[in-house]
């Protein structure tokens, strides 16, 4: 394949870049609910479908539920399966996520962040797939419609590898990213087809010995996701903890190719970092918020504060050892959350990173800061008051207050 | 569990069967019996749609349907969906 291949400009909304990438991915099946912020996914692709512009098998679901167990049944016959949600559809659909991640199909579903009901609200956080952490699913992030329509692209490759085979959620911000026109650099739809490629079905040792395709197939017939008691259900689990290791692997080799064919690369694949190699205070954010960061970084810098920031964009696998090996000359850390773990003393992402870096040495100071949920706005002064603060962390050596609420009237 | 029970990097993923749920009869777990009085019945093929193992099927050459035990769990919706109440559930 030839590298840095010729590209097209296109200015698309969020929603409409990752409707674009499936459909160039060569989807054979989308099963669909539609829901605030992500409606545009699946509306854009159904006008494909009428178009005829794609082959694919487009199924109105009556809940999310349905396009959920749809999409596994799709995927688990060895069709490309592709769907969308966000906030509440994503919640009706949790139980049929650990049956996805369970059964090992690779099914692909972008997720529009949103918040969760009550009371109502349909704009942009993290608490719908943040909820879902702990589903089996490998979860990326991206900070602007051109990494979601990327990302969409590269999930396919990742879910497939035969070393992973676990499914794929990519979020990106409700409205911030979905509804918001963006320049997006776009492949053809032949070189998007010929770089995910047709999907392949490994050769799988069946539980009697025998070697068959990991499909099913009504001629020769295969149980998927059967009965498994005290005896062998652990076992199964701690499969799926490897394939997840495996994935981190997986995930760094397909934004390198990636990179190579399109000039884009987002960081490792896992992380995104900028200005930490001499950086003292650093800033851990997930999503758009980080474009908002980088400009405040550069001004940072130009004011010789050595401030850097780190962006997760996987955060199942957790890239616990790249976090802290990134993170090892920092000294004050503020970890952002857009979403909540009440009365888990701080934020998903806060958890995380404080388990990372628990065996460092030394260990950092690391904050945390609940900030955006339900939509809130951000702005650039207030993220700015988040390296004030780390400097006064590192002046007085100690951290008064390690959660604090950004943005909120107190 | 015994010492013969394959560990975590032996076992199939997703626990994957070549057999499929076919040969796992399930019939042994009823309680109750559908008992079907063949002078009400209409043959209206209303228990065949709502079995929900498919354990009754149509028999074309005997113009009639018939109740496959191995996969009939006795949950009674036959006999509560049959229009002719010609399905009764008997303890077992």
């Amino acid at each position: 394949m030839v590298k840095n291949l010729k590209q097209k400009m296109v200015a698309l909304a969020g929603d409409q870049a990752v409707a674009f990438a499936a459909k160039q991915s060569d989807v054979d099946v989308v099963a669909a609910y539609p829901i605030t912020p992500q409606t545009i996914i699946v509306e854009q692709f159904s006008e494909y479908v009428a178009n005829g512009e794609v082959e694919t098998e487009f199924i109105c679901t009556e809940s999310e539920h349905s396009a959920m167990a749809a999409s596994i049944a799709a995927s688990a016959t060895g069709a490309r399966a592709f769907t969308a949600s966000a906030s509440a559809g994503l919640a009706l659909m949790h139980e049929m996520l650990f049956v996805a991640s369970g059964c090992r199909v690779p099914v692909v579903m972008a997720i529009a962040n949103r918040a969760l009901s009550a009371p109502l609200n349909i704009h942009g956080d993290h608490s719908d797939s943040m909820a879902q952490r702990d589903s089996g699913w490998i979860q990326m992030y991206a900070e602007n419609s051109q990494e979601a329509y990327d990302s969409i692209i590269q999930a396919f490759k990742i879910a497939e590898n035969s070393n992973v085979l676990l499914p794929v959620m990519v979020g990106l911000d409700g409205f911030t990213l979905s509804h918001t026109l963006e320049n997006v650099e776009t492949f053809s739809d032949e070189t998007v087809k010929e770089y995910v490629g047709i999907r392949k079905i490994a050769n799988v040792l069946t539980h009697e010995g025998k070697l068959a395709p990991f499909r099913l197939d009504p001629k020769n017939p295969m149980t998927m996701g059967p009965i498994a008691l005290q005896n062998y259900y652990f076992e199964f689990k701690r499969q799926q903890e490897e394939a997840m290791s495996n994935a981190l692997m997986v995930i760094q080799n397909v934004n390198k190719e990636y990179g190579e064919l399109s000039g884009r690369k987002y960081g490792n694949g896992l992380i995104d970092e900028y200005y930490l190699k001499d950086a003292e205070i650093a800033v851990i954010c997930i999503g758009s918020t980080a474009g908002t960061m980088k400009t405040i970084v550069d001004q940072l810098r130009k004011e010789g504060i050595k401030a850097g920031l780190l962006r997760i964009r996987t955060f199942r696998p957790f890239p616990s050892e790249y976090i802290r090996t990134a993170l090892s000359n920092v000294k004050a850390i503020a970890v952002m959350d857009k979403s909540m773990s009440f009365g888990g003393n701080g934020g998903p992402t806060f958890h995380e990173i404080r388990n990372a870096l628990y065996d460092s040495n030394p260990r950092p100071f690391i904050v945390n800061y609940i900030y955006g949920l339900g939509g809130r706005d951000t702005s650039p002064t207030q993220l700015r008051t988040i390296y004030s603060d780390l400097q006064q962390i590192l002046t007085k050596q100690t951290i008064d207050q390690s959660i604090k609420y950004l943005g909120l009237r107190e | 569990m015994t010492s013969k029970d394959k560990n975590w990097k032996e076992i199939a993923p997703a626990g994957v069967c070549s057999k499929s749920s076919k040969s796992f009869l399930t019939g042994d777990w009823k309680t109750y019996t559908p008992i079907r009085d063949v002078k009400k019945c209409v043959r209206c093929l209303t228990c065949v749609i709502f079995c929900p193992d498919g354990a009754i099927n149509w028999v074309p050459d005997k113009k009639d349907i018939e109740f496959d035990m191995s996969y009939c769990k006795g949950c009674g919706i036959c006999a509560n969906e049959c229009p002719t109440k010609a399905i009764t559930m008997k303890l077992e």
